[in-house]
């Protein structure tokens, strides 16, 4: 039997903040947030991953594909603090990068729902 | 009919609503007024310069000013060269995210001596803002320097005390700066908060950097690292305090290092009583300060403990909090320096739940200066959703015609007022590019006023 080549590209299933569902193609090696630019999912990426904001927080569904990620970096670790409805399974989608065994993985980006209290975020940064 | 918007201020709050009012409505048309010849309010002239990563949101707001519904109208200020009435009248819809220009003060005696300064406005001089560029700041007579605060921005302008001026050289900040900070014989700075380890205001990532910075030795009192039950349900209900008060302890337990030849010392539980005046009755030469600790349980109390200490230093840096400065006719909130609203519609007074028709605030003016610059995009999400459910209420637009840009045209023109579209921008930013290749830095800033107008109003058609 031939062997079976790896996969080039996994199914990744970005869930927006209105409850939406997109499942795409990502090659393996690109990152979430570049998947999600190219898929025009509206998930922000403002310093274009140079690990300076948080603004591309993605919440990782299913905690068995959560364990199957590189730990996150004291760096990541420092822009997830000042992320918004961080949750245990939060990650940047510029640190997660598409592998094999990630295949069916769901993604949600935090709703910032309407009383979402900005205000009174508690870290203060500035 | 178009939906004509004004947005004034081209910081992140601006650009954000910007953004999405453009996303959100294809009958939009934005307009960002802006009184500086150059956009982006803090991410210019506040974040660091060695923060070059933090600044790389400009492109993706460079992207908006570049839509063809959207306008830039450089070095027009709000309040003077057109009134919010103007504004009110000539838009549909008016989003105020002027950012906060001002500062609290300690009300303390002795604030207004020479070599006491607020963050701000030192943050001002070293980024290259127009209106910094002449602070009377001394660094070659004085050894010692003593930061109010220990949140980011106080831990920014530590930074660049302490780091050495030839990283600092290959960064964008201003020349006069890094001409001034070569030759600074500051040796020594304090960085005090009125409470311990476990409160302290800033993030792990600005307190990693400062406690690794090259050639700096870093004193810490361990004692003050001590905890009470208190501080540790504290600790274990915020990830990031907790993760900050780590870094305290792993840094603590370095021990004196060799051949460092500055110091940063970071002083817990002081509370300022008053700046101290040199023999000339003009100088600071140091802080008067008393011990402070924490009392009580939910809510715990800081109480001065009635032990006082001097710390001499010839410059004081306040970092104790921006505030924003209110227009005429702006509803606002002096004393937490904000425009009261609701969900970012401006509220006639604090006292009612009216809001004003087709006016909305975004930003440090709406929420204060606390935040980083990704909190904006929530924060002008929230906004534009309240300009959605109005304009679908046909609350704000009634689809009256106005003018929008036409009628801003015509006002600045009978004021001879001339302003920087995003092309003059373009050229200026080119300029600066230019320039700082030359010395190797990403960009020099261009820092005089005129100059921006030579180059940015030029080539322009009448
Ligand atoms: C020193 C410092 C360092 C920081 N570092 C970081 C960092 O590293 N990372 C991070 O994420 N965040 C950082 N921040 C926070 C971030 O800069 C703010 O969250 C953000 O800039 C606030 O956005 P804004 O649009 O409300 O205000 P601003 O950015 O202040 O923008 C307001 C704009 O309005 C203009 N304006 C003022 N008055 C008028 C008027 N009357 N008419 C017309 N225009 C006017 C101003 O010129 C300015 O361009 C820092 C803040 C400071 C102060």
């Amino acid at each position: 039997m031939a062997k079976k080549t790896r996969k080039r590209w996994i199914e990744v299933t970005f869930v927006t903040k209105e409850g939406d569902r997109k499942t795409i193609r990502v090659p393996v090696g690109m990152s979430m947030l570049e998947a999600a630019h190219e898929n025009d999912i509206e998930l922000e990426g403002a310093c274009e991953g140079s690990l300076a904001c948080s603004t591309c927080h993605v919440i990782v569904k299913d905690e068995k594909f959560y364990r199957m990620l590189k730990e996150p970096s004291d760096e990541e670790n420092d822009m997830l603090d000042l992320a918004f409805g961080l949750t245990e399974t939060s990650r940047l989608g510029c640190q997660v990068i598409a592998k094999p065994e990630l295949n069916g993985m769901e993604l949600a980006l935090p709703a910032a729902t309407r009383n979402f209290a900005v205000d009174g975020h508690v870290p203060k940064p500035h | 009919m178009p939906l004509h918007v004004c947005v004034v201020g081209s910081g992140p709050a601006g650009f954000y609503v910007a953004k999405k009012l453009l996303k959100r409505f294809d009958f939009a048309r934005v307009d960002i007024l802006e009184r500086l010849p150059a956009p982006f309010g803090l991410v210019r002239s506040g974040v660091a310069p060695d923060h070059p990563e933090t600044k790389v949101v400009i492109n993706q707001f460079s992207r908006t000013a570049e839509d063809e519904r959207c306008r830039f109208f450089g070095n027009v200020c709000l309040g003077t060269d057109v009134s919010l009435e103007e504004l009110r009248k000539n838009y549909h819809v008016v989003v105020l995210a002027y950012g906060a220009e001002s500062d609290h003060r300690l009300g303390i005696p002795g604030e207004d001596l020479e070599g006491v300064f607020s963050a701000r406005q030192f943050v001002w001089w070293y980024n290259g803002h127009p209106d910094g560029k002449d602070l009377p700041i001394n660094l070659n007579d004085v050894e010692t320097a003593v930061v109010l605060g220990q949140g980011n921005v106080a831990l920014d302008v530590a930074r660049i005390l302490l780091r050495s001026p030839s990283e600092l050289s290959s960064t964008d900040i201003a020349e006069h700066a890094v001409k001034a900070l070569r030759t600074s014989r500051i040796r020594k700075v304090y960085v005090v908060g009125r409470r311990g380890p476990v409160q302290a205001a800033c993030t792990a990532k600005e307190l990693r950097e400062i406690l690794g910075l090259k050639g700096v030795e870093i004193v810490i009192n361990e004692a003050d690292l001590q905890t009470t039950d208190c501080d540790l349900e504290e600790l274990q209900s915020s990830r990031i305090h907790k993760r900050v008060f780590d870094l305290f302890c792993k840094s603590a337990t370095f021990t004196k290092c060799a051949g460092r030849d500055k110091q940063l010392q970071f002083v817990f539980f002081r509370a300022p009583v008053s700046l101290l005046a040199a023999e000339d009755g003009i100088h600071v030469r140091g802080v008067h300060l008393q011990k402070t600790r924490l009392e009580g349980n939910h809510p715990r109390k800081l109480v001065g403990t009635g032990e006082f200490e001097e710390l001499d230093c010839g410059l004081v840096l306040k970092s104790i909090g921006y505030k924003s400065l209110p227009v005429p006719d702006l509803p606002f909130d002096h004393k937490k320096g904000v425009v009261p609203n609701y969900f970012g519609r401006v509220r006639s007074s604090d006292a009612t739940n009216e809001t004003e028709r087709g006016l909305y605030v975004a930003g440090w003016l709406k929420r204060g200066p606390t935040g980083i610059i990704g909190t904006n995009e929530v924060c002008a999400q929230e906004v534009v959703t309240s300009i959605e459910e109005d304009v679908n209420r046909a609350v704000v637009s009634n689809l009256k015609e106005v003018p929008g840009s036409v009628g801003l045209e015509s006002i600045l023109s009978e004021k001879n007022k001339r302003y920087i579209t995003f092309e003059g921008w373009e050229r200026l930013n080119e300029t600066e590019m230019e320039k700082g290749a030359v010395k190797g830095k990403p960009r020099e800033k261009i820092v005089g006023i005129d100059e921006a107008l030579a180059i940015g109003l030029a080539k322009e058609k009448e």
